[in-house]
């Protein structure tokens, strides 16, 4: 056995005697299907794989399995598959490498970064893309005592996640659910796809076997969409208008829920009403900081949770001698306003009046009428006994439609405001929360920064700010942040905003870095937006004939575009080859009805036959955390503290009886809390690789103020403390935020920053569609993710890429005819900022001003030990070469990001463009150049056999 | 050989769902996966990493219907052998390599005694078989026969691969000639439909046609169906009072 | 469909052979037994062997050909397997007695001419049978491949006036098989409504095909040739094919070296055949286009 193959890639258990079926979890895509991986004696009697199929016990999947996962097998013996570890020979972005052993490697990247730490640690950007270890990737980060550290959130969703917890406690994303038992109109905005892949399916699955109402609202009408009973051909950034404009019709018309609201939400809380004043817009709280409402009795004042309060929703009130009004008055006179009105919002969001109303209609309908009280008894946190709960059988689900858009944040607050006024969530029917969740603002942290030479960060990076005195600035009030994150430029940036790493980095602003760190993320080509313009930041010199980032670290398990951009390749194995954790730490498999864990574990040994092989890279890291001497990575002699991630896995914690894994701690039978246990991996295995622990009865509905709830999430670990709160329709922080704009506190933003502040941060959504109309630029693009494919990674796979080889811009029928365009015909679509050309084909099922295509299809020839003519090099286009980090200069001498003002969410779809006929050619434009492939290009014939031949 | 059997009382056969169908292919790839090492020749791909032109027994279509009082529906399709009655395909093959079986109707290919002549293709109007291009043999749907009928796989797992696959449960297995067959019933209660049935093929397979789309429930909540009664903002509410009132 | 090569080469040769054995079942005029005879004989054995033989080309297991004989009962390919085997057996021995013998026997030569036609008649029924290709479904084929077939074997035979006189017919027969084959796609009762039994809800068309490269399926079956190219191929065919040799038999006594002119005018029949043939498989939509997006017209 080669040096290089020595464990400590937390392989060991590899060699360990399997069952013929081994249960991992799937890394095709971020869903954590449940997988049974069936083994047979390959070449030399190596256990190979046959055949991957879904794990009919596990929660997420229940044993169905997408095109990706099936596919698995052949991404497990990709041809573009890293061998050994890579110094970079050529220049950057040629693809030219050495292959080195992993001791200069590992000695390689310890060199490069011990020093910044001891100097200055923010000087090492680590940013990890698609992590499911973002617990200790952070973590990691967080020793090394750089601020600079996010994961992939923020271009991504961060605004579902931000809006649902600061107006829920809990989210869309993958992190709530609709009831697919109960529901009976259920309504999608803006999904394709979705982090649940599988989940969602089979949920459209159980509700159209009951024969229940979907509604699709989405440009396109595709997928989900294509089966939906209903399809709204929304126009792009204008769900907010559409969602609101539903609240108007149900406030006027009294069909809504206001026991719900009296009881489960902020409606009646008082908000200080005093234009100008310095609290203005924020609560009414009593001595003891508790927020009040007024009796409708009396008008007394009473502390929010007072049993004995019947609150008032209306009328004018005095706090502490300041006048106030409660949430509900405020939310209706604001909605019930004729700018929310049906027919003058139908333009603008390109869905007739009529449509809205009936929708609202129906909405209030199923709601309402189709409700039933179903006996069941809970006690609330203040100790009142229930013996029954109503149900309410609409649920809503949304995604990146809503969150990719600058109005993302103030959307999804609108749909959260939506369902408040249904009284739909956390009821049969409607929306349930996953198990972290309900969990509120409060019990979140704060943002991390204040970096110090040789010293660990505080706390974690990432949080949320309640205000303004939560910023990471520094002295001068700029950012603490490379990606300036928790600046005034994105105050509330929960996930931060790894999409301006790059650029704020080659600027040297706020500061110049040394080091890039990346892992999982193809930052040189799909995850980027303005693509060829940062592959021109990757190669860019400064006078000195230094690279403007002087060192680019990367891991990646594929031979991706970004591995060509990076200095020392750190090759992963594949998701078959691995330890990884699916922890409550992080984005775990729970249910509604359960908390869940799960592991992956090398089934089959990472086999790189004549290559110095290929680690996981949480054990890698572990690793190198040794040997820059790291706290909680090495013991008192300074030697490594975990052999590798497994290790870490089992060993590890977060806090006193808190792990990675929540699952047999202790002596094998204590779940949540417990002792480290050396069986515990072992124990995952013999469960199938997940661990469950199921949601009392009494404990299952109205979780956020049911006792029984937070009993059981206090015992299992999921919080420290019962936490019970309400829901926020009206978003106080933001008012904190909007104070500080008008110039209120002592942190107030930069001049020319504070109209847009103040105009983002309401503290109730408006509705305002994002950027402003531009004449040459009419039309809107889009793209989507096709099911049978995972971002960029899909196209090294043999069966995959024959279903999306190449992705042909679709257009809108009446702009096909408009054009003149034919069957065959290119278009070039051009933005502010860019231009593409690329094959056009028709589609009638389209919002009429909106153009689509699939996602991170194209490819830069070389990448992906593809033939450099594979139909993805030619015919394959990327929207990312027409957006921009940074919105069109409007002449105020700023350029604006682009992305949502209160989060940073990257505004992916509030792309707009023009289109024109163009001549077909060769190859798809623009042109970007080619990469030399370090693993050349796969086999001319693949006939799996299923025994690891091809 | 290649003539017909006589009509088998068993049927066995898929019931696809098109109007739950959402296009994801996993159908696709767990087909290709599942028979790519079942122990007849592995469906190969050509130029696997170039133009690739791959042998697959499972295809799904998405089609867009055009409608003139509704808007624009998209289905999906979903489309494998479907295992015909009076099949083409097995009456013009010269080596009696197609075949039906007569104890539960499902066709087949025999890899041992198929000299890829092609005909068979030529003869499905369904395009349901392909040469497979380096075994030189033809390849079609199998209804997965050795999972329907082993003995050795769990009860729960003797179905297709696709239909174990599909994670919206669209596809559906059974004996379609026994009416108390599940399959059967739902095909029946749903308008179980044939594919271009004026070919004279006879399909065992059914495909349960879409229900009707954005037809709006009709819902008569007085305040919401008459916009005309919209009042000035905060006269919106002046029916809280008396609901708050009724709340006590 | 795909104008395979092998299958052009086969049906074009063969058709010419087996009509060539027809016609010598008959015997030749003036031919006495010996090299004559043996050298006509020699010719149509050739011809029809050979095109068998490139039709082996299009198998995926060539090796295992023989098998195609055992499904007479059923398969219109195996039938002409089994005859093509029987008609150049039975013609061997006809053709063996009377080059080497000098003796014509009768009774086998009618025998071999109704197995050859027979056999080319078979050869038709392969496409004439295949409801899927509504171009080929037409009594027209199995017309068509007879009238060129005997056509052809009397020019080669040296029935001149009888083999011009054939060809006339022939190509009405082809240009009726064009015509009713340029609309019989378009009348086929199978259309994208009934392939996707989504007609009644609609206009269908396709979206997405199920693969965004090439597959078998779209190799051999949803070939598509251009309008321009195929008029010009058609006029090609008629002249190289039908008016040309026609003119040429007819007129054959005034022309100078005539066994050189005859024998070009035959080369160009042949080169006409194939650009028919060529068509004959190109022109051909199989229904299966209707689900990658081919509708009629
Ligand atoms: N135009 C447009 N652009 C978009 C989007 C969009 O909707 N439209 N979506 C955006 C969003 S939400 C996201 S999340 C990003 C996703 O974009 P990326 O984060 O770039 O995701 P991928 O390209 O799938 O994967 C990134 C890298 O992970 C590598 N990888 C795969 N498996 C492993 C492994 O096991 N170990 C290691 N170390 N590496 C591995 C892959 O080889 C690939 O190079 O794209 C963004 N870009
Ligand atoms: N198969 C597969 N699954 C995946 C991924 C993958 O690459 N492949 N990627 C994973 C990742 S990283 C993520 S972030 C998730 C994202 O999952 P999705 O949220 O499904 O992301 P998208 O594919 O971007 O889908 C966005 C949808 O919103 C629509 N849309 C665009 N603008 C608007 C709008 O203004 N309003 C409305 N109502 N709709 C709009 C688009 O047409 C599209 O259908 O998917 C995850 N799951
Ligand atoms: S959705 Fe598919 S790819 Fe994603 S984890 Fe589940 S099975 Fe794997
Ligand atoms: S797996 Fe099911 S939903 Fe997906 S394409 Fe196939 S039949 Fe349709
Ligand atoms: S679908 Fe095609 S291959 Fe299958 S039985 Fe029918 S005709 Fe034969
Ligand atoms: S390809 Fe094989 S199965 Fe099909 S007809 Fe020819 S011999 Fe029969
Ligand atoms: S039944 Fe089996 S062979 Fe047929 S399509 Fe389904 S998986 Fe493929
Ligand atoms: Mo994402």
């Amino acid at each position: 056995m080669p040096e290089d193959q020595a464990p400590g890639a937390g392989e060991t258990a590899a060699r360990e005697a399997r069952p013929r079926v081994a249960k991992t979890t799937c890394y095709m895509c971020a869903c954590r299907c449940g997988i049974d991986v069936h083994l047979v004696d390959g070449p030399e009697g190596r256990p190979a794989v046959r055949y991957i199929e879904g794990n009919r016990d596990h929660p997420v999947n229940r044993g169905v399995i997408c095109a990706k996962g099936s596919a698995g097998i052949m991404q497990h013996l990709s041809p573009a598959r890293l061998r050994a570890p890579l110094k970079r020979t050529g220049p950057r972005g040629s693809g030219e490498f050495e292959e080195i052993s992993w001791e200069e490697a590992l000695e390689t990247a310890r060199s490069w970064l011990a020093p910044l730490r001891e100097r200055a640690p923010e000087r090492l950007a680590f940013f990890t893309g698609r992590d499911q270890s973002q617990s200790f990737t952070g973590w990691w980060a967080q020793m090394f005592g750089t601020p600079n550290f996010a994961a992939h959130g923020g271009f991504c969703s961060v605004n579902m996640a931000a809006a649902g917890i600061m107006t829920l406690g809990g989210a869309f994303w993958e992190f709530g659910t609709a009831d697919w038992e109960r529901c009976e109109y259920f309504m999608l905005f803006g999904v394709a796809e979705d982090h649940d892949s599988n989940p969602i399916k089979m949920g459209l699955g159980k509700l159209k076997a009951r024969g229940a109402k979907v509604v699709g609202v989405n440009p396109v009408r595709t997928g989900y969409n294509a089966v939906a009973s209903e399809w709204v051909g929304i126009t792009p950034g204008t769900d907010g208008l559409f969602v609101l404009s539903l609240v108007r019709e149900l406030i006027r018309s009294g069909e809504i829920d206001l026991t719900y609201l009296i009881e489960r939400t902020d409606a009646p809380w008082l908000v200080v009403e005093d234009p100008g004043a310095a609290d203005h817009g924020l609560f009414a709280r009593g001595g003891d900081g508790e927020a009040l409402v007024a009796d409708r009795r009396d008008g007394a004042l009473r502390r929010w949770d007072d049993p004995e309060a019947k609150p008032a929703l209306r009328g004018r009130f005095e706090a502490g001698g300041r006048p106030c009004r409660p949430v509900f008055e405020l939310m209706a006179e604001r909605y019930l306003s004729d700018a929310y009105a049906p027919e003058a919002v139908a333009e603008t969001c390109g869905v007739p009046a009529a449509t809205i109303r009936r929708i609202a209609a129906e909405l209030a309908h199923v709601a309402f009428e189709r409700a039933e009280t179903i006996p069941y008894r809970w006690t609330d946190w203040r100790g009142v006994e229930h013996d029954h709960v109503v149900s309410r059988p609409v649920a809503f689900h949304a995604m990146r439609g809503v969150s990719a858009h600058a109005n993302g944040f103030q959307t999804c607050r609108a749909l959260h405001i939506l369902q408040c006024l249904l009284g739909a969530i956390e009821v049969p029917g409607g929306f349930r929360f996953k198990p972290p969740y309900p969990k509120p603002l409060e019990a979140h942290p704060k943002p991390h920064g204040d970096a110090a030479p040789g010293a660990p960060l505080a706390g974690p990076h990432l949080g949320f700010p309640r205000g303004p005195e939560d910023l990471l600035l520094d002295a001068e009030g700029r950012a603490q942040r490379i990606d300036k994150a928790f600046s005034w430029e994105a105050p509330i940036s929960a996930h931060g905003l790894m999409h301006m790493v790059i650029s704020n980095a080659v600027a040297g602003d706020p500061y110049p870095i040394d080091t890039l760190f990346l892992y999982m993320a193809n930052m040189a080509w799909n995850s980027s937006m303005n693509t060829s313009g940062v592959m021109e930041m990757l190669t860019r010199k400064g006078d000195d004939g230094e690279y403007a980032i002087p060192r680019i670290i990367y891991s990646d398990a594929y031979s991706s575009e970004m591995v060509a951009f990076a200095d020392l390749i750190l090759p992963d194995t594949t998701y078959l080859e691995r330890h990884d954790c699916i922890s409550l730490l992080d984005r775990p498999i729970s249910e509604p009805d359960a908390a869940g864990d799960a592991i992956r574990w090398p089934v089959v040994e990472p086999e790189r036959p004549g290559h110095a092989g290929v680690r996981g890279f949480q054990s890698v890291l572990l690793d190198l955390g040794a040997r820059l001497g790291l706290p909680g990575m090495v013991d008192d002699e300074g030697r490594a503290k975990y052999r590798d991630y497994a290790d870490y896995m089992v060993r590890h914690e977060r806090r006193p009886g808190i792990g990675p894994l929540a699952g047999w701690r202790g002596d094998g039978e204590s779940q949540g809390r417990g002792a480290p246990n050396p069986e515990q991996i072992e124990r995952y295995k013999a469960n199938g690789g997940f661990w469950q622990a199921h949601v009392p009865e009494e404990a299952r509905w109205m979780r956020p103020w049911n006792k029984a709830w937070w009993d059981w999430a206090v015992e299992i670990g999921l919080v420290d403390a019962p936490q019970p709160y309400v829901f926020h329709l009206w978003a106080e922080p933001l008012a904190k935020f909007r104070l500080a704009a008008e110039g209120h506190g002592d942190r107030v933003p930069p001049e020319a920053l504070r109209e847009r502040l103040r105009e983002a941060m309401d503290p109730l959504p408006d509705g305002r569609p994002p950027g402003a109309e531009d004449a040459r630029y009419p039309l809107h693009a889009v793209t989507q993710r096709p099911a049978a494919m995972y971002h960029a990674w899909g196209s090294q796979n043999a069966w995959l890429r024959q279903i999306h080889g190449e992705n042909p811009i679709y257009v809108p029928g009446a702009l096909w005819r408009e054009h003149g365009l034919e069957e065959g015909d290119w278009i070039a679509v051009e933005s502010a900022h860019g231009r593409i050309e690329a094959p056009a084909v028709l589609m009638e099922a389209v919002n009429a001003r909106t153009l689509w295509t699939w996602n991170a299809i194209g490819k830069r020839p070389g990448a992906w030990a593809l033939r450099e003519d594979a139909p993805e090099a030619r015919r394959g286009v990327l929207l990312n070469h027409l957006i921009h980090e940074l919105l069109p200069p409007k002449g105020d001498g700023m350029r604006w990001s682009n992305s949502d003002p209160v989060t940073g969410q990257a505004a992916w779809y509030d792309l707009r463009v023009r289109i024109e006929r163009v001549a077909p050619r060769a190859r798809s434009a623009p042109e970007v150049g080619r990469q030399a492939s370090p693993v050349g290009v796969g086999p001319e014939v693949v006939a799996y056999d299923g025994k690891g031949t091809t | 050989m290649t003539s017909l059997p006589a009509e088998s009382a068993v049927k066995l056969g898929l019931v696809i769902d098109l109007d739950t169908c959402v296009g994801c292919h996993a159908c696709v790839i767990s087909c290709k996966e599942w028979n790519t090492g079942t122990g007849g020749a592995p469906l190969s791909d050509v130029d696997a990493y170039g133009e690739a032109e791959g042998t697959f027994l499972n295809r799904v279509h998405s089609f867009e219907v055009v409608r003139d009082d509704a808007p624009p529906m998209v289905v999906h399709l979903p489309k494998s052998c479907l295992h015909c009655d009076d099949a083409p395909c097995v009456t013009v093959c010269p080596t009696g390599a197609s075949f039906k079986r007569g104890e539960d109707g499902i066709v087949l290919v025999n890899e041992d005694t198929c000299i890829g002549c092609g005909l068979c293709a030529w003869a499905c109007p369904y395009g349901a078989r392909e040469m497979d291009r380096t075994a030189g043999v033809m390849k079609k749907c199998t209804l997965c026969v050795d999972r329907v009928t082993s003995e050795t796989l769990p009860e729960a797992d003797r179905v297709p691969a696709c239909v174990r696959a599909c994670p919206a449960g669209a596809r559906h297995f059974g004996d379609l000639n026994d009416p108390e067959d599940p399959a059967a019933r739902l095909s029946a209660a749903r308008g179980g439909m044939d594919l271009m049935p004026e070919q004279g093929t006879r399909p065992v397979n059914r495909y349960l046609p879409p229900r009707e789309r954005d037809e709006g429930t009709v819902v008569n909540l007085v305040a919401l169906a008459d916009p005309a009664e919209d009042a000035e903002a905060g006269g919106g509410l002046r029916w809280l009072d008396r609901a708050l009132a009724k709340l006590g | 469909m795909h104008p395979a090569p092998s299958l052009i080469v086969f049906t074009t040769l063969s058709g010419l052979g087996f009509g060539l054995i027809a016609w010598l079942g008959f015997g030749v005029h003036g031919a006495a037994p010996g090299w004559v005879v043996l050298s006509f004989c020699g010719l149509a054995f050739v011809l029809a062997s050979a095109g068998l033989l490139a039709s082996l080309g299009h198998l995926g297991h060539p090796e295992r050909a023989w098998r195609a004989l055992s499904q007479w009962r059923s398969s219109w390919l195996s039938r002409e397997g089994v005859l093509a085997v029987a008609t150049l057996g039975v013609f061997a021995v006809y053709s063996a007695l009377w080059g080497f013998g000098g003796e014509r026997v009768v009774w086998l030569g009618l025998l071999a001419s109704a197995l050859a036609l027979a056999t080319v008649a078979a050869t038709a029924m392969i496409y004439a049978s295949i409801r899927a290709v509504p171009r080929w479904r037409h009594w027209s084929t199995p017309a068509l491949f007879l009238a060129l077939a005997l056509a052809g074997g009397a020019l080669l035979a040296g029935r001149t006036s009888v083999g011009a006189g054939l060809l006339l017919v022939a190509l009405v027969v082809q240009v009726l098989h064009w015509r009713r084959g340029d609309v019989a796609y378009a009348e086929a009762a199978s259309d994208m409504g009934t392939a996707t039994g989504l007609g009644a809800r609609g206009r269908v068309r396709l979206l997405e095909g199920p693969h965004t490269g090439a597959s078998y399926l779209t190799d051999e079956m949803v070939h598509r040739v251009g309008r321009r190219r195929s008029k010009a191929l058609r006029r090609i065919a008629i002249v190289l094919g039908f008016v040309l040799p026609a003119v040429v038999f007819l007129t054959l006594e005034a022309w100078p070296a005539k066994h050189t002119v005859a024998g070009l005018a035959v080369l160009a029949h042949v080169a006409g055949v194939a650009a028919s043939r060529w068509l004959f498989y190109a022109e051909a939509e199989h229904v299966v286009g209707l689900y990658y997006g081919r509708a009629a017209g």
